[in-house]
């Protein structure tokens, strides 16, 4: 019990920028656009969450920029493919590799500065439940908005009007357009905020998590969170167990490096990515098909009302 | 509907719109009145979808005005339309079909609150379904429903919506003709509450009961606007196609031979994985056709599929000349002699960005003498591809243009073509003549009641019913993966006992029925 405590709070503080980015991804690909381009978006996220953190002192000023920023670079991505319907793989792997780029650019002199970023917050009550407490409620304030913004998905989604129009677009555009409902504003509106939040994710790395800058610092996280979104049928919650299950086999990999284990560095440090794409293949293939959550059919294609189909 | 009621709800004047070149529609005038029913007929590609696209805000014209209730209105979007009260059910369902019934019902409109009152929305949309007897599950998903049910959804979603003017775009095609005439009494009580409604059908024996006046398009073009009571489906008929035309199938006596492909016990999943052919069999001999006649999707497709190794057997056996198949696989049916004309001929037929050459020869490039070992004889290959388009007519600039450039008629030429030319002994056809103009399909008929004569059987999947029995043989009604019945003489079938088949219900059954009524 005594250490698992640590590792399962561990596991929630390292999960919680893939989920973050794979969050805003389910937004995205909800609307029926697909963007590939997570990894630099976190990446220009955790470099400006530093910056601004650096320069303002206020950690958050810098979360509220890297949305910013997150929300700018994304619509590059969102004019390419939504008015002038280029490939969206083609465009998002652009993404990636223009914002690590330019992220490691910029950041070359942040290299070994500081900052005192996120502290912890601890809730009161919640936090004294014991076991539950420690683990979920013993964290900074950036933790807690992830848990609202599952709950508050999975509502939107299945329960308000701009939820039912945001599925429509990305499952049958031409049956949304043809009551309508903008598909163009709609994905524009939804791929912008997304790429918003993915860049929080990266901004919690670097603000939240560890609180410097290093080159490269997200290290595929991005792309665990484009593989999460599939494996988590487009679904919030369990969005959620695979970013935390990620989380927690990291932590459980550092404890084991630290404890100073024969096992190989490399082979522990590709644990984490291993075992959460394998467990979740093994339950999205057992499960089938959701329902509300399944994959929006028209992802990837662009949408022009006159082109027949 | 307190608008002024004597002028018309619709009017459209001077309508032109083309589509890279394409004219589609040209200098059309139309108009509805309130308690109107007005039918616009033609032939497939006439139009008539186009000009309603329009009206329901989709397509933007290039030139005409559209006035409602005499005041001019300019439509950017199907938003515009809603507004005006302009409510269509297009021909393929506008529905999200992963969502729930209500859900669809309110989807896009405005006036909701954030968090959807379901209870609400089902009540109203209830109160609405028993007034005009068009009932189905609030909380069943699209996908989970028939496609009549599916059709009833869409109507209900444009009453939901306080639509004025209601368009139906071919709204017969999917149903059998006892839910047709269920849809009639909803438009006769929809057209005495004052609603205008455009009905869109190219089949005369509809437009003439069911409309007041009747507005004949033909390649773009109006021919004409009658009252329906100053016609005859002649004449409708004559307008409509341009030249007389005899609706004819000659069809020489049968001399059936033996059994060349059975089917035992066979059940076939759909693409969901649920049941979609229910222990069929079924026998094909030589020189016959077997017609199979229901409503889409009930497992016709699933069931052609299976039979040329496209889709995956559950359980059941396939024999050609009383040899058991063990692996059925495109490649071991296409060596066996099975042929296929699917019925997407962009998709399954044909690969619509390679050229006429490469298409003629997707079924036996593998095979000597188009292949040399590893690399394929083009010298070859141009001989067969110039024969197929020489034999079958196919109208084509040259050998090397895309198939995409090819309009429906030739693409089904080419693919008769390259399943048919080297005499076949199993042909798998669905529905064949689907889309094309009537030369196109006289040609089409023609070619498989030629392979038939000549020998080969034929498996018929039609939706056009005076089609698949005057060409059948045999005819089959296929309902829920089953038939319901098989008979020799499709001619002796009641439309009735079609339709009452159709609808799932046994042939033995009617016989029985019928005879209760006689004694
Ligand atoms: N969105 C579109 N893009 C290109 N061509 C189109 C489009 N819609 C219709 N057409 C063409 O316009 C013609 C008329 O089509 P349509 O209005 O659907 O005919 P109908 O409904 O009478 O069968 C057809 O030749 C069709 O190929
Ligand atoms: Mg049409």
């Amino acid at each position: 019990m005594d250490i698992l405590i640590p590792i399962l709070a561990a596991a929630v503080r390292s999960g919680t920028p893939i989920l973050y980015a794979t969050l805003g991804e389910i937004l995205t690909e909800k609307s029926g656009v697909l963007n590939l381009g997570l990894e630099g978006i976190m990446l220009m996220g955790a470099f400006t969450g530093f910056a601004v953190s650096m320069y303002t002192g206020n950690p958050w000023i810098a979360i509220a920029a890297s949305f910013l920023v997150g929300m700018i670079i994304t619509s590059i991505h969102g004019f390419l493919c939504i008015t002038m319907g280029a490939n969206q793989v083609v465009s998002g792997l652009a993404l990636t590799m223009a914002g690590t780029g330019a992220s490691s650019l910029l950041g070359r002199n942040f290299i070994g500065e500081t900052i005192t970023g996120l502290g912890k917050m601890h809730l009161p009550f919640l936090s004294e439940i014991p076991f539950i407490g420690p683990i979920l409620f013993d964290h900074d304030p950036l933790v807690y908005i992830s848990y609202f913004l599952v709950l508050f998905m999975c509502f939107f989604l299945s329960f308000t009007k701009s939820g039912l129009s945001l599925r429509a677009v990305g499952d049958s555009p031409r049956s949304a357009d043809s009551v309508g409902i903008s598909v163009v504003r709609t994905r524009y509106f939804y791929t912008l905020i997304g790429g918003g939040i993915v860049a929080i994710g990266g901004a919690y790395m670097s603000v939240a998590y560890t609180k410097m800058w290093g080159d490269l610092m997200t290290a595929g996280r991005g792309w665990i969170a484009v593989a999460l979104v599939i494996f988590a049928i487009w679904h919030p919650m369990r969005a959620a167990f695979g970013a935390y299950l990620f989380g927690g086999v990291e932590a459980f990999q550092l404890r084991l490096q630290a404890a100073g284990t024969t096992i190989p560095t490399p082979l522990l440090m590709m644990l984490p990515y291993i075992l959460t794409i394998t467990v979740l293949l093994v339950i999205s293939i057992r499960e089938g098909k959701g329902l509300i959550f399944e994959a929006p059919s028209s992802l990837g294609q662009p949408f022009y009302r006159e082109e027949r189909e | 509907m307190s608008r002024n009621i004597l002028s018309p709800l619709v009017r459209m004047e001077g309508i032109t719109k083309t589509f890279a070149g394409f004219v589609a529609n040209s200098q059309i005038d139309f108009d509805v009145k309130n308690g109107e029913v007005h039918s616009l007929l033609g032939e497939n590609g006439a139009g008539k979808t186009t000009l309603m696209n329009i009206l329901s805000g989709l397509y933007i014209q290039d030139e005409g005005n559209i006035w409602i209730h005499d005041e001019l209105r300019e439509f950017r979007s199907p938003r515009d339309a809603i507004l005006s009260g302009i409510g269509m059910v297009h021909q393929h369902f506008m529905l999200v079909p992963s969502m729930t019934v209500w859900e669809n019902m309110v989807l896009g409109l405005k006036d909701l609150p954030s968090i959807l009152p379901k209870k609400e929305i089902i009540g109203q949309m209830e109160s609405l379904s028993s007034r005009y007897g068009l009932h189905v599950e609030p909380e069943a998903r699209i996908w989970q429903l028939s496609i009549g049910e599916q059709q009833r959804v869409s109507i209900l979603k444009v009453l939901f919506r306080k639509a004025e003017l209601l368009i139906l775009d071919e709204p017969t095609a999917v149903l059998t003709p006892q839910e047709a005439d269920n849809l009639f009494k909803t438009v006769h009580q929809m057209k005495a509450e004052g609603h205008g409604i455009v009905f869109i059908s190219h089949k005369l024996n509809e437009v003439t009961a069911l409309s007041d006046r009747v507005t004949i398009l033909r390649k773009g073009k109006r021919i004409g606007t009658v009252n329906t009571s100053d016609t005859t489906q002649e004449n409708l008929a004559e307008m409509m196609v341009g030249k007389r035309v005899s609706f004819n199938i000659t069809k020489r006596p049968q001399k059936p031979g033996k059994i060349s492909m059975e089917i035992r016990d066979l059940s076939v999943n759909n693409d969901r994985g649920l049941p979609a052919v229910r222990d069929l069999c079924l026998q094909l001999r030589e020189g016959e056709i077997l017609g199979i006649a229901g409503i889409a999707g009930n497992g016709q497709q699933e069931l052609c599929e299976a039979m040329v190794g496209l889709r995956k057997v559950e359980a059941g056996e396939m024999y050609i000349n009383q040899i058991r198949i063990q692996k059925a696989d495109p490649k071991s049916m296409i060596s066996q002699g099975v042929r296929y004309i699917p019925a997407d001929r962009k998709g399954t037929g044909l690969v619509p960005n390679m050229n006429v050459q490469e298409n003629s020869i997707l079924k036996n490039y593998w095979q000597k003498p188009v292949s040399r070992g590893i690399t394929i004889d083009w010298n070859v290959v141009y001989k067969l591809a110039s024969s197929i388009v020489r034999k079958f007519n196919v109208d084509t600039p040259s050998l090397s243009t895309p198939v995409r450039n090819l309009s429906g008629g030739n693409l089904q030429k080419l693919m008769l073509g390259r399943e048919l030319s080297d005499e076949p002994p199993v042909i798998i056809a669905v529905h064949p003549t689907w889309g094309l103009d009537v030369a196109a399909t006289g040609f089409v008929r023609d070619t498989i009641l030629n392979e038939r004569d000549k020998g080969a059987s034929i498996l018929l999947v039609s939706e056009d019913l005076d089609e698949l029995v005057a060409m059948s043989d045999r005819l089959a009604v296929m309902h829920k993966g089953r038939f319901m019945g098989i008979t020799d003489e499709p001619e002796t079938l009641s439309r009735e006992a079609l339709g009452l088949m159709m609808a799932g219900i046994a042939h033995e059954d009617i016989l029985q029925r019928d005879e209760g009524k006689g004694s």
